[in-house]
């Protein structure tokens, strides 16, 4: 086999895994750049940012929108979902491939197509699109008001296509679930992070019709001059808001369900025990997914919508906070009478629990309508949602990555340069958007370049709160090109890795290390459940899903 | 509860208090369980850490005496969230649901990028030949509630005045009427809290809380240079 017929155009469900994880990773790492750079602004504002220069209120805005899609759309989504789910489906259930190969191409195809219509949107005249990722019409509809024509229109395609990729993806994964599950794996002998990713892209298909659509409208508006966010036209721009966010916070639930997944495996293999209450856990995740469905319009509480139906948003929003919270306390309650060891993968997946906490806590601020007043459009709600977004898209990513590494690559990373890299992260990330949290209930409004109009913004204590954020935001970034030379020197160098080399039972594990295209030697089959660690009465305190009586 | 709440701005309209106490409440409430859920987490990782010839115990999570750990927390926590939504929709009510009626009215109009006011002017009324109008610069009177009728010319804004605990999403097409009654004097920052393109970060304006005598002395200047014209 060439070269391109192996890694570029194959169907092997690792390598468009693989495909995935670092298109995704690159899109990642542009978007942290893009963070860096208007962190700097706000801290210093005014001054030339090193490796960028002077930032204009326009590449402020592009920078903002830019980096909140990309970080959504073109990092979290391809990381979670398609990177793990191409890679682990069907290894974990023992099968050789997805049930549509070629689909699977097509998926990344038009991915990898998407990724570079949006790079290419900012630098064609006008600039990158300015309008915030959640492109509220009539700003995002006309190129009167947002100045940035081609921009927002290479934008929208570029969403579009994405949304394309990840129905086709969605697609092999229900199907690959339902068809290709070794002999004798029941519905509930599945690993939990299938489960997740599988719900996750089901919830995704259900919410994404309606934004299709709605993205669809909107380049109609922007390019034949249509009316349906136009209200001169009879078009109204709060319906926009309804398509997006009925989306938008499914979508949520749709990063935060795989991330979930990868935390229990690393969990329970790191703490030699079975996941608390499997059943459980899984009632909850369909329990939160159907009602992430009802509580969109919290986003639009004081966006004009008919007071009324705040309350009810209020009702379902605060509920949801109750199988969240159930999910976590089976988490935290998994370790009770485990055997924990602190890999780097194992401090990763802990401090994912700790930090999501904080995420979800704070989300009741948000979701209590009476507060949300104050609270909308501040930089808590920034603090907020980077802190349920970090702990998914990346520090869950890395649990995965450092735990799923000697099973992709047949190596080990180096665990040493992993605890640095892990502490590098941990802290910095606390010290970017715990001081958000005060700056947003000082009233620090978000997407403003410069807080020097605002005297009562524009103080020293204020300020000096946004210098400590910019100053963790590089040292965080710093400490990613530590991963980064692990991961790849290892690749290469790293110490070799057996089949099994945790220990655990799942069936990935039965594969080679790295696996061939087909992934097994012989097909396993399956006798038990995925957790079955510390059984008493046996010598191991593993016990493989595919090992007989 | 006092000092926790010196971290908000400090607060200037007669709602303001209520959504802080609204505020501190779902702190208490919500810190109470992050609290312990962040304490039993670290208790455990540090009690159940790897000791060598220690297993690690086999437990389901199946067995009802089991899911009672997690169900009292579930129950009590379902709780908490009970009176936290009937506080939160009592403070909505008033603030956005409730018009109380109003002592004078004012327009607010958003435009890329900047906020028009329309005052009333001295016969109280709004759309009269006494109006006064202004960019930038909103004057009312402290102890009186207003009515505001907000609108935009262009794109989405959003008229927020965070002394008040006030904002309101500006549509265009639409007139949105809102209210407020300012209780403290001083100059606070306007600011747009929707994002309306290039301008929106410099899209500023300041509300002028002022004295009833404060506040005809500026429109009797207002007028002269309406008539100097
Ligand atoms: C390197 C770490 C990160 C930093 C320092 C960072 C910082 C920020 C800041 C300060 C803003 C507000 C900008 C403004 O309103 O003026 C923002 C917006 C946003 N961020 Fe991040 N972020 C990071 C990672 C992420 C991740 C991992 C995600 C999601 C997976 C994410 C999603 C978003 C979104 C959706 C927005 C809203 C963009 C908008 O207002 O249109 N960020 N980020
Ligand atoms: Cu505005
Ligand atoms: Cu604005």
């Amino acid at each position: 086999m060439s070269f391109w017929q192996k890694y570029v155009f194959s169907v092997d469900h690792k390598v468009i895994g693989m495909q995935y994880l670092l298109t995704g990773i690159l899109m990642g790492v542009i978007g942290a750049y893009m963070s860096y750079v208007f962190r700097m602004q706000l801290a210093f504002p005014g001054k030339e940012v090193p490796f960028f220069g002077l930032v204009t209120a326009a590449e402020y805005n592009a920078l903002i929108t830019n980096h909140g899609s990309i970080m959504i759309f073109w990092f979290a989504m391809p990381v979670l979902i398609a990177a793990f789910g191409n890679f682990l489906i069907p290894l974990m259930i023992g099968a050789d491939d997805m049930v549509f190969p070629r689909i699977n191409r097509l998926s990344y195809q038009i991915f990898l197509l998407s990724a570079v219509i949006l790079i290419v949107s900012f630098f064609v005249p006008g600039g990158g699109f300015g309008g915030a990722w959640t492109a509220y019409p009539p700003l995002s509809a006309k190129a009167e008001y947002n100045l940035t024509p081609w921009g927002s229109s290479l934008w929208l395609l570029a969403v579009a296509l994405e949304f394309v990729a990840f129905l086709l993806g969605g697609i092999n994964f229900i199907t690959t679930l339902m068809n290709s599950r070794a002999k004798g794996m029941k519905y509930l002998d599945i690993p939990i992070v299938l489960w997740m990713i599988v719900i996750a892209s089901i919830l995704f298909m259900a919410s994404v019709g309606p934004l299709i659509a709605g993205a669809i409208m909107l380049l109609f508006d922007q390019l034949i001059g249509t009316g349906f966010f136009d209200p001169s036209r009879g078009g109204d721009p709060v319906l926009w808001q309804h398509l997006f966010w009925f989306f938008g916070h499914p979508e949520v639930y749709v990063v935060l369900l795989p991330a979930m997944g990868i935390v229990a495996e690393v969990m329970t293999t790191f703490s030699r025990k079975k996941l608390f209450a499997y059943k459980t856990v899984l009632f909850t995740t369909i329990a939160t997914g159907v009602l992430s469905f009802f509580v969109w319009a919290h986003h639009q509480f004081i966006a004009g919508i008919d007071p009324r139906m705040a309350n009810i948003f209020t009702v379902t929003t605060v509920l949801i906070s109750i199988p969240i919270a159930e999910m976590l306390f089976v988490y935290i309650a998994t370790l009770y009478g485990g055997s924990i060891r602190f890999t780097t993968a194992m401090l990763f997946a802990l401090a994912f629990l700790a930090t999501f906490l904080i995420g979800g806590v704070t989300g009741i601020f948000l979701g209590a309508s009476g507060a949300d007043i104050y609270f909308h459009d501040t930089y808590f709600v920034i603090a907020h949602f980077h802190y349920t977004f970090v702990p998914i898209a990346v520090i869950a990513v890395f649990a995965g990555i450092y735990y799923w590494f000697p099973k992709m690559f047949g190596r080990f990373m180096n665990e040493t340069l992993g605890k640095i890299h892990f502490w590098g992260t941990f802290l910095p990330f606390n010290t970017i958007f715990l001081p958000l949290f005060f700056t947003g209930a000082a009233g620090d409004h978000r997407r403003i370049f410069t807080y020097a109009n605002f005297p009562q913004l524009a103080t020293p204590g204020l300020q000096d709160l946004r210098i400590i954020a910019t100053v963790s935001v590089v040292i965080l970034i710093c400490f990613q090109f530590l991963f980064f030379w692990n991961f790849f020197y290892s690749m290469f160098r790293g110490a070799k890795a057996g089949k099994n080399p945790w220990n655990a039972n799942t069936l990935e594990w039965v594969a080679p290390s790295p696996p061939p295209h087909g992934n097994f030697d012989v097909f396993p089959e399956v006798y038990r459940g995925p957790y079955e660690f510390s059984v008493p009465g046996r010598a191991q305190d593993f016990w493989p899903q595919n090992e007989k009586a | 509860m006092l000092d926790f709440m010196s971290l908000l701005r400090e607060s200037a309209s007669t709602f303001a208090r209520d959504i802080d106490h609204l505020i501190a409440w779902v702190a208490i409430l919500g810190g109470f369980w992050w609290l312990i859920a962040e304490g039993v987490l670290v208790w455990l990782i540090v009690k159940f850490r790897h000791k060598e010839g220690v297993r690690a115990q086999y437990i389901t999570g199946e067995k009802k005496e089991e899911m009672k750990w997690i169900h009292w927390p579930h129950n009590l926590i379902l709780l908490c969230d009970v009176a936290i939504i009937i506080m939160a929709i009592n403070v909505w009510y008033n603030v956005k649901q409730k018009l109380p009626p109003a002592d004078d009215t004012i327009r607010v109009i958003g435009q890329q990028w900047s906020w028009r006011f329309v005052h009333s002017g001295k016969d109280g009324i709004l759309g009269t030949p006494d109006d006064v109008e202004t960019v930038e610069d909103l004057h009312v009177q402290v102890g009186k509630t207003y009515h505001f009728k907000l609108e935009t010319t262009d794109v989405l804004h959003n008229f927020s005045v965070p002394v008040f605990r006030l904002k309101q999403d500006s549509i265009p097409g639409r007139v949105i009427t809102g209210w407020f009654k300012p209780t403290m004097t001083g100059t606070f920052d306007i600011q747009c809290a929707e994002m309306c393109g290039i301008g929106h970060g410099i899209m500023m304006g300041r509300i002028h809380v002022q004295t009833p005598e404060e506040y005809d002395q500026w429109l009797s200047t207002q007028q002269k240079v309406a008539q100097s014209h």
